[in-house]
């Protein structure tokens, strides 16, 4: 770890006065914030890409009752890698790859502290995954376990690609934790002077207090598919009950895990909307003080609601009630931060540019999937909730139109500033509107089926589910289909978009937009003053 | 002039952090025992228990259903059941049972039985001083054997709880019979001792 | 089936009719159930359901007040606060108390379902992949509940029936108007039994025993399905109770006694070839098609053909040896404790003729049971 830490010493001078390499060394050996964000960028919208396929697959072969595309050993597999690959591969690099455009921009930074550091850790992420993904080529077929990998299912009744699947995610968790480091160093020690932390936008710090939680479960999700490779290679009995072990041992540590997980993929989001929302309210956040103690006490209560995933695991009736309790109070953090956007927004001085549509589609949306959430936090209405399409249509709600609006948001708001292009102003709204159709008719009607008794994860169902099963369908493949556009309007605006100014939107406010469109290859190379 | 770089100290902090995070991982598994323990959590009952000199009185004011029931889990022959599917306690009385395991096989077999209490508050009222489960059991082809369960339920018992089901699961652990013989001769007492 | 254009009208006017009484028919709301707790549930989830709404309606009325009233292109000028330490804690506070409200009710029910009281019938559930058993305590009665929905109807080849993968072989039998107790756990892999119209889930782990009970106030047929992901078939394990008057109940318990004595007596009889593979044609289309597939050539490699192999061909003994034992480390189950002896020699003299197996072997039940006791 030494050499990586002694990259870091002050030796950039000779980088100030050349731009980026030529060719795909470029790429390769980078260690510029912006390239490396990009590649973040580009690498999660691909996997963005490989995930959808798989949930159009899981789409078409739910569209009608009865078995007709694939087989129900390869529907798990695409639940599983569906699953996986949105989590791992699209949401958390999308952020990752936000983090390092912005980061450095935002608080006046010249990149980000460990820069070989962070080439590594995205370089990581495409063997992650290309190991990942190799499995569904191998004998035995793809995991199929569920993207929570319940044991005894992942280990003694797992394929033997499960191996492969444990690789990928320690290489993932490595990759992770290491663009999390770089993010807390930069942040904690490369602030312009004056940019005190209560002065930081909120994007940078709810991407610190990410970072942090990164650190914190990342390890522990490390340690459970460790326990699982020694349970599956070397004979121990961490979850196997015969050897003294216990399954439902997995689930409490992974869910230790999957709790503050859940909250590493929304928190930029909240970041990105409370910096756009003023932005296009032209009035400045309300209540910032509050928004940043709300994200906080989230981001501890996360560590406390795990069994919430678990109430039909048999827990005693103390448990419940204490899990039940802790899961409803993170909705007082979360209320805050709805009713603080909102003032923000009353009486301002409002236009609805894309990045504005997708934020407000974002706090209605999450909104819904708060109201979901809080449903599922009494345990006695979980027990007939757990399981069913209503838990697939909360995550998918607080998922779809949290983190990746939030990220389409983030992308449309910043993207004049890292090209120095406008993107087509009315393609992205059509982009919207079709997103926001497509999504809502895919994961609405997950409600009612959940809650007539649809199980998750079954690869056909009883004939009452299947007119909403279809619907849900087609609004799957409307909300897929729609993302290519907004693959062509990323590259229109790349290659031919009308030129952006440095300020870019009339009401925003932050370091980013001092510096000119698009942004040099380096910036802040002397570090600006802050009031 | 050296000059300190910031990032070391932060780096290194965070790494620590990593690494305990990982330690505390592994850290759960015997904290949920203990947690378990607490709580009754999953019907896991405890080791043996020592009843000591001052036998507590028998409480004759009320009885207490105990349940036995047996599976087997998956890919285990043998024939596995209490002999007793039932019986009323005092609490507080010194209780025999004896459940039955045949293994019709034709090779040596080991199994391990795992013990589960419902209701789980039940648990720390339950208590083993003498279980066929705190071993694991070898049988050869065709053996059979009468297993002993000695207990005693406790005269803390809430009044509430009437029922208590014992459950007992049977695992097929011979795997471990073959994987010790390729290590040693004296496999089965080895694979026995380390247990 | 209903014109499906009817069902796109209640997604368009959700959700005002998400609680109507009608709603339920079109599978839209959670159902009542047929018990006190599953009604103290369903009550909850609606209480629960109008208050998220109310919120929404005050929450999102505010913003869309602004997003109408507040737009540049309307002429609004920003205002210019910020901040208010009042506001906030006002917003704290009533979410708060919000919740003690809704915290109330639920803990009420929850302690109303974790009642202990003395049961008057025991059933221990056991979750296999991918089927359930059911063993009635202390009446000898046990049976295993397969689905029963042909794999035409599934691959769409026949038309599907109404209850269509909620349909098994043998359904539970329960009685009204008594306190049941349900003991779950599982022999692989972990599944959870949930029968809606109970309000009852729990998850069936193997080695662990849990408990769940319900009192049934209506007889009637009830469906349910397993709910955690056990492996390829989760789907494909369906939960059917029949509850009736106790008195029916008393009479159906005598009556599996008496099949399960009148089975005995069937494995002292002898059997033709023909009779052999219509009886073992049925065992294997519940117990085996899953994996080694209807026409026995498997999904290798995980599940190996039957067709032709050499253990359906070969050495009787090594075949009875491995249904009866199953195949440690591999999905083969041991079938000695699940299938009856008459079954079981059923079901292998079928796959030793079927498929161009063409032994010839008829294996009896008296052979399955000389091979147990050897």
């Amino acid at each position: 770890m030494s050499a990586v830490i002694d990259t870091t010493k002050p030796n950039h001078d000779d980088h100030e006065h050349h731009g980026p390499a030529k060719g795909i060394a470029r790429w390769l050996f980078t260690t510029n914030h912006k390239d490396i964000g990009s590649m973040y960028l580009w690498f999660s919208f691909a996997m963005f890409l490989v995930g959808g396929c798989m949930a159009l697959t899981i789409r078409a072969e739910l569209f009608q009752p009865g078995l007709q595309l694939v087989e129900p050993e390869f529907f798990n597999q695409m639940t599983t890698m569906h699953g996986l690959i949105m989590v791992f591969g699209a949401v958390m690099p999308a952020f990752v790859g936000l983090a390092n455009w912005l980061i450095p921009m935002m608080i006046g930074a010249p990149d980000m502290a460990l820069p070989r550091m962070n080439n590594w850790s995205f370089w990581i992420l495409p063997f992650a995954f290309g190991l990942l993904l190799s499995t569904l080529f191998m004998e035995g077929g793809a995991p199929n376990f569920g993207w929570t990998f319940y044991a005894p299912l992942s280990t003694t009744y797992a394929p033997d690609t499960v191996t492969y699947f444990i690789f990928g995610v320690h290489m993932m968790g490595v990759s992770s934790i290491m663009g999390a480091i770089n993010v807390i160093a930069t942040i904690l020690n490369m602030r312009a002077p004056g940019m005190t932390l209560m002065k930081m936008p909120l994007f940078v710090w709810t991407w610190l207090i990410t970072a942090f939680l990164l650190i914190a479960v990342m390890p522990v999700l490390a340690g459970v598919v460790t326990m699982m490779l020694m349970d599956v290679h070397f004979g121990t009995s961490f979850f196997n009950a015969a050897g003294g072990g216990d399954p439902v041992l997995f689930q409490h540590i992974f869910w230790f895990f999957g709790h503050p997980e859940v909250y590493i993929m929304i928190l930029p989001a909240f970041g990105v909307v409370s910096q756009i929302i003023p932005t296009f309210s032209r009035k400045p956040l309300f209540g910032y003080h509050s928004m940043v103690y709300a994200v906080a006490s989230i981001a501890i209560l996360s560590f406390i609601v795990w069994a919430h995933h678990m109430f039909t695991v048999g827990m005693p009736l103390v448990g419940e009630l204490f899990f039940m309790y802790a899961t409803m109070l993170i909705a007082v953090p979360t209320g805050v931060k709805v009713f603080n956007w909102i003032a923000t927004m009353f009486r301002g001085s409002l236009s609805f540019e894309a990045p504005m549509l997708f934020s407000v589609a974002f706090v209605i949306l999450f909104t819904i999937g708060g109201f979901s959430g809080l449903m599922l936090a009494i345990a006695p209405s979980d027990f007939q909730y757990h399981d069913t399409y209503f838990v697939v249509a909360h995550f998918h709600y607080v998922l779809v139109p949290g983190a990746i609006f939030g990220i389409f948001a983030a992308v449309y708001y910043w993207l004049p500033k890292w090209c120095g292009n406008m993107y087509d102003e009315a393609l992205a709204k059509w982009h919207f509107w079709l997103s926001f159709v497509g999504m809502n008719l895919a994961f609405f009607p997950m409600h009612f089926l959940g809650l007539a008794g649809m199980p998750r994860r079954i690869p056909d169902y009883a004939l009452q589910f299947a007119d909403f099963n279809s619907i849900s369908s087609v609004g799957a493949f409307l909300f897929g289909v729609t993302q290519l556009l907004f693959l062509y309007l990323v590259i229109k605006a790349i290659t031919k978009g009308e030129k952006a100014t440095d300020q870019v939107w009339e009401g925003a406010e932050g370091l980013e937009w001092t510096i000119p469109s698009p942004a040099p290859y380096h910036t802040f190379s002397t570090p600006p003053e802050v009031r | 002039m050296v000059e300190v770089n910031p990032h070391k100290r932060t780096v290194l902090k965070s790494l620590f952090a990593v690494c305990a995070m990982f330690a505390f991982g592994f850290a759960m598994v015997p904290l949920y025992d203990v947690f378990c323990d607490i709580t009754g959590l999953n019907g896991k009952t405890g080791g043996r228990y020592e009843l000591g000199d001052a036998r507590p009185e028998v409480d004759t004011s009320r009885q207490v259903r105990v349940q036995f029931t047996t599976s087997n889990n998956e890919n285990m022959p043998w024939e596995f059941r209490p002999l007793e599917q039932e019986i009323r306690v005092h609490p507080g009385e010194v209780v025999k049972v004896e459940f039955y395991a045949r293994n019709p096989t034709d090779k040596t077999m080991i199994a391990q039985a795992v013990p589960s209490l419902s209701p789980s508050r039940g648990t720390d009222y339950f208590h083993k001083t003498e279980c066929f489960c705190f071993n694991q059991q070898e049988l050869g082809p065709a053996e059979d054997i009468n297993m002993p369960l000695i207990f005693v339920v406790d005269t803390a018992l809430p009044e509430d709880l009437k029922v208590l089901t014992l459950s007992y699961t049977i695992f097929d652990q011979s795997a471990l019979l073959e994987s010790a013989k390729l290590d040693t001769d004296d496999s089965q007492a080895a694979v026995l001792a380390a247990r | 089936m209903r014109s499906r254009l009817f069902h796109w009208a209640p997604v368009a006017l959700l959700p005002s009719l998400w609680a109507t009484p009608a709603s339920a028919e079109y599978g839209l709301n959670m159902t009542r159930g047929v018990t006190d707790v599953s009604q103290s549930v369903y009550d909850l989830h609606m209480t629960i359901f109008w208050i998220c709404v109310a919120i929404g309606i005050v929450v999102f009325g505010v913003m869309f007040y602004s997003i109408i009233k507040h737009r540049k292109s309307k002429g609004a000028v920003a205002a210019k606060f910020h901040e208010s330490t009042v506001v906030e804690i006002v917003w704290t506070i009533i979410p708060v108390i919000i919740l003690v409200a809704m915290a109330w009710p639920a803990t009420t029910t929850l302690i109303e379902m974790y009642d202990t009281s003395e049961s008057e019938v025991d059933i221990k559930i056991t979750g296999y992949q991918w089927k359930w058993r059911y063993e009635y305590l202390g009446t000898g009665v046990d049976f295993f509940s397969n689905m029963s929905t042909p794999k035409e109807e599934i691959y769409n080849t026949a038309v599907k029936n109404e209850n269509y993968l909620l349909e098994v072989d043998n359904e539970v039998v329960v009685p009204i108007n008594r306190k049941i107790r349900f003991l779950i756990t599982a022999n692989d892999v972990i599944h959870s039994w949930w029968v809606p119209e109970f309000a009852v889930k729990k998850d069936a782990i193997p080695g662990f025993i849990n408990e769940s009970w319900t009192r049934i106030n209506e007889p009637g047929i009830y469906r349910g399905q397993c709910t955690e992901l056990c492996g390829k078939d989760h789907g494909f394990m369906p939960v059917v109770l029949r509850a009736v008057e106790e008195k029916e109940y008393e009479e159906w318990i005598l009556a599996k006694q008496e099949q399960a004595r009148a089975e005995a007596e069937l494995a002292k009889l002898t059997f033709t070839l023909e009779e052999q593979m219509e009886r073992g044609l049925a065992v294997y289309t519940t117990n085996c098609a899953a994996c080694h597939q209807a026409n026995g050539a498997g999904i290798p490699p995980s599940f190996p053909a039957l067709k032709g192999s050499a253990i359906a061909i070969g050495d009787i003994e090594k075949h009875i040896d491995i249904v009866v034992n199953g195949v440690p480390g591999t999905a083969m189950q041991a079938y000695g404790n699940q299938l009856s002896d008459v079954d079981m020699a059923a079901v292998i003299t079928y796959e030793r003729n079927a498929w161009q197996n063409d032994t010839g072997d008829n294996v009896s039940a008296k052979d399955i049971v000389d091979f147990k006791n050897k």
